[in-house]
């Protein structure tokens, strides 16, 4: 029996919100984003972080306050920030709760220590931007370093 | 990893149920529609002439770093634009270049409520909305 297309299109996004392991790893692999909301709201201003690059507490801090989304106004209906905190924290990694940028945990500045001037050149333009150098980014690869 | 991607496959598919033109057509009419319901008693139609000022800029009031919307669309509206702080591609808000643009209230809502105000320093009004999206669907 085929099933219906639109019971799968509501069943899948939970499916998938059950396949990510919640475990950060030592900055090789992480698994790619999945859920389509969370490719969709966070990709459309930058590359859809993945979740196990931020502990749980981050993530809760950061959707909690998505009309000052580190001076940008990201506010989105109550229902679509629920859904997309909820892939976030589900698959969370480790790091210091208390910070709320990648760029700010330790592990981070451990893998970047070098010249800040590679980051302001104009194919990187912001240290957001992990796919001007880890091409393999938007799929969790970051081992190319 | 194989084991999900036919059904990734199927959930694209599902989310981007491709819409005819005439759909998108009429989409793009009913928020118009809607606009203009909005716009009030002295309201005697949208102007593409007042929609292009609007998006070239530049304006006063709103962030300094984005005084229009030009600023992250660039002024051509069928170039693709970039996130000011990002760089993040934007795809052209030209109608002609993006076919989908203003098809979803909620979408050209969630963007104008955001843009707005760090464009200009206030929301826009139903009138501006509509001669925005005038202008852009004309482009």
């Amino acid at each position: 029996m085929a099933l219906r297309p639109h019971l799968l299109c509501l069943a899948l996004p939970l499916t998938l919100l059950a396949v990510s392991p919640a475990f950060a790893d030592e900055g090789e692999w992480v698994p790619p984003v999945r859920h389509a909301e969370t490719l969709k709201e966070c990709g459309e201003c930058h590359m859809a972080f993945q979740p196990a690059l931020l502990p749980a507490g981050s993530w809760r801090a950061i959707m909690g306050n998505l009309s000052d989304h580190f001076g940008e106004d990201a506010s989105l209906p109550a229902a679509t920030a629920a859904s997309i905190e909820h892939y976030l924290v589900a698959g969370a990694g480790r790091g210091d709760p208390a910070l709320l940028r990648i760029t700010e945990q330790r592990w981070w500045r451990h893998e970047h220590d070098f010249s800040p001037s590679r980051f302001t050149r104009p194919e990187v333009r912001s240290k957001i931007n992990c796919a001007a150098c880890h091409k393999g980014a938007d799929q969790g690869f970051y081992e190319d370093d | 990893m194989k084991k999900i991607s036919p059904l990734l496959l199927l959930f694209l598919i599902c989310a981007a149920v491709p819409a005819s033109a005439a759909g998108n057509e009429a989409a793009r009419k009913d928020i118009l529609d809607g606009y203009a319901a909005a716009a009030g008693p002295g309201f005697a139609g949208f102007s593409a002439e007042r929609g292009r000022p609007l998006f070239l800029g530049p304006h006063a009031g709103g962030k300094p770093e984005t005084p229009a919307c030009a600023t992250c669309h660039t002024p051509d509206p069928r170039a693709v634009g970039h996130h000011y702080r990002t760089g993040r591609d934007i795809p052209p808000m030209a109608v002609s270049q993006t076919p989908d643009r203003f098809t979803s209230l909620a979408e050209v809502e969630k963007r104008f409520g955001r843009d707005c105000p760090a464009v200009l320093g206030r929301d826009c009004t139903p009138l501006e909305k509509g001669d925005f999206i005038t202008y852009l669907s004309g482009q």
